[in-house]
């Protein structure tokens, strides 16, 4: 039986292919086997046990990308019992990996990528250090099967919420994380002497500090939240000093110093929508994505507001409304962010070899006068169903039958 | 887009907190403490219930008249003109159609390619009342110090400073309603403002507009004050709505009678009582914040046992599950488009809401209940059009645009005076860079009473508050 659905051939004929890693393709086929996708392009020839889908006038993209947000982490916002996405009393949590939390029967899921959304980044929240972050495909009966990449990513706090945890300063954040992070490479050369505690109390625990390594020598990137000026310019100070693979995010002063953050070759994750200010981001503003990528940093687009991933779209073509391509756009929601967290080798755009995350959109994705077609997670045609899909059946006539 | 109710976490889960604000009764004379009457000269023989009570000093902008000239006229009375035009002059809609007549001296704005609607209404505001950058020192929207607190009205809360109100400008709103959060049973009026530049709430005050008062169900009231003397439940929430409610029925009763014979002595001024019996006479619309289908059909029920409609449920997450019943109440709905799952009770919201109670008839409006969210009430609606076509709950796009505009002003009970682009109307109007309903359009210009606002292209026509000068670039800016 496994073996059948894993020989499954699809083939989504006749629609526009946007492939991102190239120029879109007029009536173009995706040609899908084994839950990756073998070929792309017009003129593919289509075996005859391929399953067919028909996406003539339709466009065919990646699976989007949401960079952000809790889903699988969080059933109800406001239920703590629910929640799973930060740890208590736990400064640095740096081994806290979320994966283990994520819960593949959450009614998030199928809510999210029903509307497009394939892959999302379980991203720990609070404390100094959050913890280790996970990228998921929004299919799977197991944790196991969900997990693309784990960890995919240490999240730093280091905006206005992250001083808290350093005493309340700003100043004392960057002295705690410094410090924190030379105890790790402490910890790393006299492992013998800290085993045998004969070795000066190191600034957080042992898990933490181990956990810090992958990322202390670049294997890993720190995900630093960070939105004043300054803040981001502090997290670009320790990446320099440790020698870190750095990625911001939130950055919402980072237009301000966006050649800055392009010759450091730090890409970006923002939320375009944000535009209130507050004292953590008085700069704050529409144009941020836009006046980043024209500067040259790759910026990935997210969609914080975990119950409303799904919306990743709409932030994307308001992006585009402030100035973004909408090619860039459409990357910053597929291959950057495959690329900023490490899996541009099987995510991110329709090309051969590739995981066959597909979505068929009526027309352009980041219209509201679009809606998903297909979706395909890992080659297999996903149910356009949730429990938001059954509560409208069930009240589309009144009396509702229970 | 992070949610109002994240920021305000510590007392409002979500929309939680509206406040409703004041104004002058458009309707019959108001009894005690809303007399309409000149001001007298404040002396010995008057007191305070005979002056005048915080009144509006609002004034129209001079503005030369105007004509947009070929542009898709998007009326929101049933009909959508293609290069149409449309004339505003001294604060009022004169014409609009194919063929219009300009007066002399009229400012001509080339509509090529652009589209005009009726400047955006947000029922659900808590602009000036939760304003930006969202210190404690400017968390004004709650007063959560007793779960009935008639008495306070945003008004004396509203900061006209917040820059969260230039930004909702720039994105097509006109009017709001600002109301207190929602951690109270009865959490006070809400004022019904002109989104203008002001030094002052009194210029913003639309004249006439009644006020509304804010009621919450739910959870949020429980959460509060579970722990500080209650209501803890439900059944807690319901007790105590209809205590302050025959607390206010005597009250009227006392002033009503004094107000007829003047025998003896006033009563006694109360204010909590006061805003209450002028619910009751149906003075002030009760603007009421519930998510589940079975809390509306309670409240539905305290209105009758009272006598007093509920104007709208705001949130109404579970609306679509009643909508029969909400029609046949003839109360209208206040929706988002999406928002869901933030807590429990907003668990069952889908994105066909809006669709469904618009074709059950109930008068419904999106709401934005966020700063975000306000500056984009437009793409809201056009995604809950979508979401009701794609299920087959055809929604056109004059109805949508109801949804944000007439429906809104409908719940304020000014459908008479703005919500569409009528001869004759207040001119509240919006020049959009293209179809309003598109992701990629924005607002290029909103005139507001006829009063050019807001103009994209021209910095100077680009209002910022005071909060912002020296903290907060200028669009454009490069600092």
């Amino acid at each position: 039986m496994i073996a059948l659905l894993l020989a499954q051939t699809i083939a989504i004929t006749g629609g526009t292919v946007y492939p991102v890693a190239g120029p879109k393709v007029a009536n173009a086929t995706v040609l899908i086997r084994d839950g990756k996708i073998v070929a792309v392009g017009a003129g593919v020839p289509v075996p005859p046990d391929a399953t067919r889908i028909d996406a003539q006038g339709k466009w065919v993209t990646p699976g989007l990308i949401d960079g952000a947000g809790q889903v699988g982490l969080v059933e109800i916002g406001a239920v703590a019992g629910t929640r799973e996405g930060s740890v208590r009393d736990d400064t640095i949590a740096a081994a806290f990996n979320v994966a283990e939390g994520i819960n593949p029967a959450s009614v998030l899921i199928p809510v999210t990528r029903i509307e497009g959304i394939t892959t999302v980044l379980a991203t720990p929240t609070g404390n100094l250090v959050s913890g280790q972050a996970a990228l998921i495909d929004l299919d799977g009966a197991t944790i196991e099967q969900m997990l693309v990449k784990s960890p995919a990513g240490v999240v730093l706090n280091a905006s206005e919420t992250g001083k808290d945890y350093a005493g309340g300063s700003r100043a004392a954040l960057a002295d705690r994380v410094r410090r924190v992070f030379r105890d790790a490479l402490e910890y790393e050369r006299r492992r013998a002497d800290f085993n045998r505690a004969q070795i000066r109390p190191l600034s957080a625990s042992a898990a933490d500090l181990e956990a810090l390594l992958p990322v202390l020598h670049g294997q890993e990137p720190l995900i630093a939240y960070a939105n004043r000026r300054s803040d981001i310019e502090t997290a670009l100070r320790l990446a320099r000093e440790f020698k870190l693979k750095l990625v911001l995010a939130g950055a919402q002063e980072a237009w301000q110093i966006a050649g800055e953050i392009a010759r450091a070759g730090v890409p970006a994750l923002v939320e375009p929508l944000d535009n209130i200010p507050s004292y953590d981001a008085l700069g704050v503003r529409y144009e941020n994505a836009a006046l980043l990528a024209k500067a040259g940093v790759k910026v990935a687009l997210m969609e914080t507001d975990t119950h409303n991933s799904r919306n990743l779209r709409q932030e994307a073509g308001n992006a585009v409304a402030y100035g973004m391509s909408w090619e860039q756009a459409l990357r910053a929601v597929t291959l950057s962010p495959a690329e900023i967290f490490g899996v541009a080798d099987r995510y991110g755009s329709l090309e051969p070899g590739k995981v066959a995350n597909v979505v068929v959109w009526s027309g352009d994705p980041f219209e509201f006068t679009s809606g998903v077609e297909h979706v395909l997670i890992r080659g297999k045609e996903i149910s356009l169903r949730s429990r938001q899909t059954e509560l409208l059946e069930r009240y589309r006539k009144l009396p509702a039958k229970y | 887009m992070r949610h109002a109710w994240f920021l305000l976490s510590t007392l409002t889960w979500g929309c939680a907190s509206g406040a409703a604000r004041p104004a002058a009764p458009a309707g019959p004379a108001p009894a005690p403490a809303q007399a309409q009457a000149p001001a007298k000269a404040a002396s010995s023989e008057t007191s305070s219930v005979d002056r005048p009570q915080y009144p509006s000093t609002y004034q129209r902008h001079p503005n030369p008249p105007v004509v947009i000239r070929n542009a898709t006229i998007m009326t929101a009375a049933g009909q959508e003109i293609p290069g149409g035009s449309i004339v505003l002059k001294d604060g009022r809609i004169v014409a609009v159609g194919a063929k219009v007549e300009a007066p002399a001296g009229a400012v001509v704005v080339d509509g090529t390619g652009k589209y005009v609607t009726p400047g955006l209404v947000d029922e659900h505001s808590h602009l000036g009342v939760y304003a930006a950058p969202g210190t404690d020192a400017e968390s004004d929207g709650n007063e959560a110090t007793n779960p009935v607190t008639a008495e306070v009205w945003a008004e004396h809360s509203f900061w006209p400073q917040d820059p969260q109100i230039p930004l909702a400008i720039a994105g097509g709103i006109t009017t709001i309603q600002a109301l207190p959060g929602s951690a109270n049973l009865i959490g006070g009026r809400s004022a019904i403002l002109k989104l203008i530049p002001a030094r002052t709430v009194q210029e913003m005050k639309l004249p006439g507009a009644r006020y509304g008062l804010k009621m919450a169900c739910g959870e949020n009231p429980k959460r509060v004050y579970g722990q500080k003397g209650g209501p803890s439940t439900r059944m807690g929430n319901m007790a105590g709505y209809r205590g302050a409610f025959i607390q206010a029925e005597g009250y009227r009763r006392k002033w009503d009678k004094w107000n007829k014979d003047h025998q003896g002595d006033p009563p006694d001024r109360n204010l909590k009582l006061e805003t209450l019996a002028e619910v009751l006479r149906g003075d002030i619309y009760v603007q009421n914040h519930c998510y589940r289908a079975d809390e509306m059909t309670h409240m539905l029920d305290l209105g009758r046992e009272f006598g007093f409609p509920i104007r709208s449920f705001h949130h109404a997450v579970e609306a679509y599950k009643v909508r029969d019943l909400l029609a046949a109440a003839g109360t209208g709905a206040a929706v988002w488009a999406d928002w869901w799952g933030f807590k429990e009770e907003a668990m069952d919201g889908i994105k066909e809401n809006a669709a469904l109670l618009q074709e059950a008839g109930v008068r419904l409006n999106i709401h934005s209940d966020s700063p975000s969210g306000i500056q984009r009430l437009n793409q809201e609606a056009a995604k809950a059009m979508y979401a009701g076509s794609r299920a087959g709950i055809p929604v056109t796009r004059d109805q949508a645009l109801r949804w944000i505009t007439a429906n809104p002003a409908w719940a304020l009970g000014l459908d008479s005076l703005i919500g569409t682009l009528e001869p004759g109307k207040m001119a509240d109007v919006v020049v959009w860079s293209g179809d309003p309903f598109s992701v990629y359009t924005k607002a290029v210009q909103v005139y507001n009473d006829g009063w050019l606002v807001y103009d994209r292209g021209d910095a100077a026509r680009q209002p910022r508050t005071d909060f912002e000068l020296g903290q907060v670039p200028p669009p454009g800016s490069d600092r």
